[in-house]
């Protein structure tokens, strides 16, 4: 398939993997941050393509993962009531809050729909005029532009029984976070390529010179990933601690200037909760201005008990590239995709989800669950 | 350590207990919590010899005749899809799991939960498909029942179908998991991924170049044509809801082996592919309605696919991938670019991602 195919090449993957080998002298730890190349990573087995030396841990930019569990909680008080209709992109619904996930209430009787565009729940919002159309505005710089767009068509269009519940954050900060902590283990950077789609390379340039660390803006196909961590690599065997862009096929250095403007005349930069990693300042995008109007969190007051995680989750460990997933004495026995302590195991984007699905376990293949647990 | 089978479902338990305590959509979805659901609450129940070989349909002995019975219900929305409609899917969904206990399919059922309010020319529509179907597969539809529930109650039309089959003298050997070996070759009879994709297009509103339509079928010519060629056919799985991902597993736990696949020999049309990249999707775990798996001694696998590829429903077969010994209960996946992973049952329904 045009513009897939080539990104899954085997002797373009066994060439670069073979230039990855050829360049390494010594043990390199490198984060991916997205977890779209979390996915394709664990998906393609493309850690078996590379030498030991090379440690990939799995960051923070699974949007799911990272939704504080309290909005959980808001989002399924509101869906919960009569006269609501909420909806969201899919692997949300299945995200544990404190006592329920949004499926749960689904098959309670709750008006829960999946949508693929913030612009369907609109179009939902037109044609139920009696009933309250919340979108659940989960993401990064990415589905922001598109969140902005729906919130500015309802105040063109005047559609008033329509709100965002908005729980936008942003990488940088996240990223900046990871590294001014002491315990980081991140050497190197696979940055975000559609965020940076959206935002452009600009915000990378003073992360890297500060904490001295490579940035690759990278793209998710096998191949991509390939050549981001062959970039990096070549980054930290050289000394050196650039921003370069390895998906240059969608990534300009100015980003997308008109979407850029949507978000801006939507959104304010706001301090944002992260799941697993607590409060970041100024991380998340929150509705400015006339568009305030739209915030679900003001329109639908919630006085919900504060929510606790739990304590055997050690997602914030994971989400720092700290622990990896079958290191949590968790994994695979009391958390699972059916049943998850937290979210890296809901979402397929999720590290836990990932590693569980496609078996990626320390020590060799397993099915976990299915067979005998008991070798952990 | 604690057995996980007890841990997930200790009610002292202090996780958020999910989806254990009422009926999800999952539970439909062919993974593993229809999985649950069929060990923790039917087995137990009705357990029987011939209910346990978990087969798409059971086996009965009748006067030294083998009688092959089964029975499936069909509740897909919309009605009417790209290629077909509810009323086809119910003839060849049944027809399909007679075939997969290699019976040559002989009598039907069908019994119509209708909703109030439906439209009779949409129930024509539906009848007019099911004779046609009926009529191409050579089955006659002999009893049948309807029942009309309150509007709101039901999803335009629900249908049953039961069908009973007859296994020739020529086929000697059992056709079930049970099986199933090391050493066999896994086939499947065509690309897949199009029933999936082509319903999904239309409760998304997905337009393509070139229209998916279902893949629905009788599959029964493609495996009379193996048994009548005197191919050793060790199973037979139809690759319906959960996809070829959930039936290898199935046969893989059961049989305590090892499915190997390679990604490079598992065909999938281009625009099924392109709608699964667009929605996050694995085709792997995409139903199919005409499509099935053959396990079959390697050494004949050849010839095995040879035959299938003279028969129009299974002229797309493919050989797959090998079962072996271990890891016990695992298909593991060779992707293009050589990694390996697990391809695990589905957990839940496939939920398409963010981003």
């Amino acid at each position: 398939m045009k513009f897939v195919s080539e990104y899954r090449d085997p002797k373009a993957a066994e060439r670069l993997a073979a230039a990855i080998r050829q360049k390494v002298t010594r043990p390199w730890t490198i984060m991916e941050v997205c977890g779209g190349q979390t996915h394709t990573i664990v998906k393609s087995g493309l850690e078996d393509l590379l030498p030991k030396e090379i440690t990939l841990v799995h960051g923070p930019g699974c949007p799911v993962c990272v939704t504080p569990m309290e909005l959980i909680d808001k989002a399924v008080a509101i869906a919960k009531r009569p006269d609501a209709i909420f909806c969201s992109f899919g692997d949300m619904l299945r995200v544990p809050g404190s006592t329920k996930s949004l499926f749960d209430v689904k098959a309670e009787s709750a008006d829960v729909r999946i949508v693929y565009s913030p612009l369907d729940a609109l179009k939902l919002a037109k044609q139920n005029p009696d009933k309250q159309v919340v979108f659940f505005a989960v993401g990064f710089e990415t589905t922001a532009p598109a969140n902005a767009m729906a919130a500015w068509q309802a105040d063109h269009d005047g559609i008033e029984n329509f709100s965002l519940l908005v729980s936008h954050v942003l990488v940088p900060p996240a990223m900046e976070a990871l590294l001014s902590s002491s315990n980081c283990v991140v050497q190197g950077f696979l940055a975000a390529g559609h965020v940076c789609t959206i935002m452009g390379l600009e915000e990378y340039f003073p992360i890297a010179e500060k904490y001295e660390v490579p940035i690759v803006v990278t793209g998710f196909e096998p191949l991509d990933l390939l050549e981001g961590i062959y970039m990096t690599l070549c980054q930290l065997e050289e000394g050196r601690h650039n921003v370069e862009n390895q998906y240059v096929r969608a990534v300009r250095r100015e980003g997308n200037r008109p979407a850029q403007k949507s978000i801006a005349e939507v959104f304010e930069i706001a301090p944002r909760q992260w799941r697993g990693l607590g409060e970041i300042p100024a991380s998340g995008f929150q509705l400015k201005g006339r568009f305030q109007k739209y915030d679900a969190n003001r329109r639908f007051p919630f006085s919900g008990e504060p929510a606790k995680e739990s304590p055997e989750c050690i997602s914030g460990l994971i989400l720092q590239g700290i622990k990896k997933p079958h290191e949590c004495a968790a994994f695979a026995v009391k958390c699972t995709p059916e049943n998850p302590l937290g979210a890296p195991m809901v979402s397929s984007e999720g590290a836990c989800a990932a590693y569980y699905h496609y078996g990626r376990r320390q020590n060799h293949l397993v099915q976990p669950e299915l067979s005998s647990p008991t070798s952990r | 350590m604690a057995d996980a089978k007890t841990t997930s479902f200790n009610l002292s338990c202090p996780v958020p207990r999910v989806a254990d305590d009422r009926i999800v959509l999952a539970h439909g979805g062919g993974g593993r919590l229809t999985h649950q659901l069929i060990e923790k609450i039917c087995i137990p129940a009705f357990g029987n010899p011939m209910l346990e070989q978990r087969h798409d349909g059971a086996v009965v002995p009748v006067n030294g005749s083998r009688l092959a019975f089964t029975t499936d219900s069909f509740v897909v929305r919309p009605l009417i899809f790209p290629g077909g409609n509810i009323g086809d899917l119910a003839i060849n969904g049944t027809v399909n799991d007679l075939a997969m206990c290699g019976a040559r399919p002989l009598y039907l059922s069908a019994g119509f939960i209708l909703e109030e309010g439906l439209e009779m020319e949409t129930l024509r529509t539906v009848v007019m498909s099911m004779q046609q179907a009926a009529a191409k597969a050579n089955v006659k539809l002999v009893t049948g029942d309807t029942k009309v529930v309150d509007k709101g109650k039901g999803d335009g039309v629900f249908i049953n179908t039961s069908g009973i089959g007859v296994i020739e003298a020529n086929v000697a050997t059992e056709i079930a998991p049970a099986a199933v070996q090391p050493g066999d070759a896994v086939i499947v009879s065509g690309d897949l991924g199009r029933h999936g994709i082509a319903i999904l297009s239309v409760r998304e509103g997905l337009e393509f170049e070139s229209p998916i339509l279902t893949d629905c079928a009788n599959v029964w010519p493609s495996v009379q044509a193996l048994l009548n060629a005197g191919i050793e056919v060790h199973c037979l799985r139809d690759l319906t809801r959960g996809g070829l991902a959930t039936t290898l597993n199935e046969i893989a736990f059961d049989r305590n082996v090892c499915v190997k696949l390679e990604e490079s020999l598992i065909p999938v049309d281009e625009v099924v592919q392109g709608a699964c990249e667009i929605l996050g999707l694995d085709p792997l775990y995409v139903a199919n309605e005409g499509r099935f798996a053959a396990f079959v001694p390697v050494d004949q696998a050849d010839a095995a696919l040879e035959e299938m590829k003279k028969v129009e429903v299974s002229q797309g077969a493919a050989r797959v991938g090998k079962v072996e010994e271990g890891p016990g209960r695992t298909v593991v996946l060779q992707s293009r670019i050589g990694g390996n992973r697990v391809v695990d049952m589905l957990s839940g329904e496939q939920l398409p991602r963010i981003c």
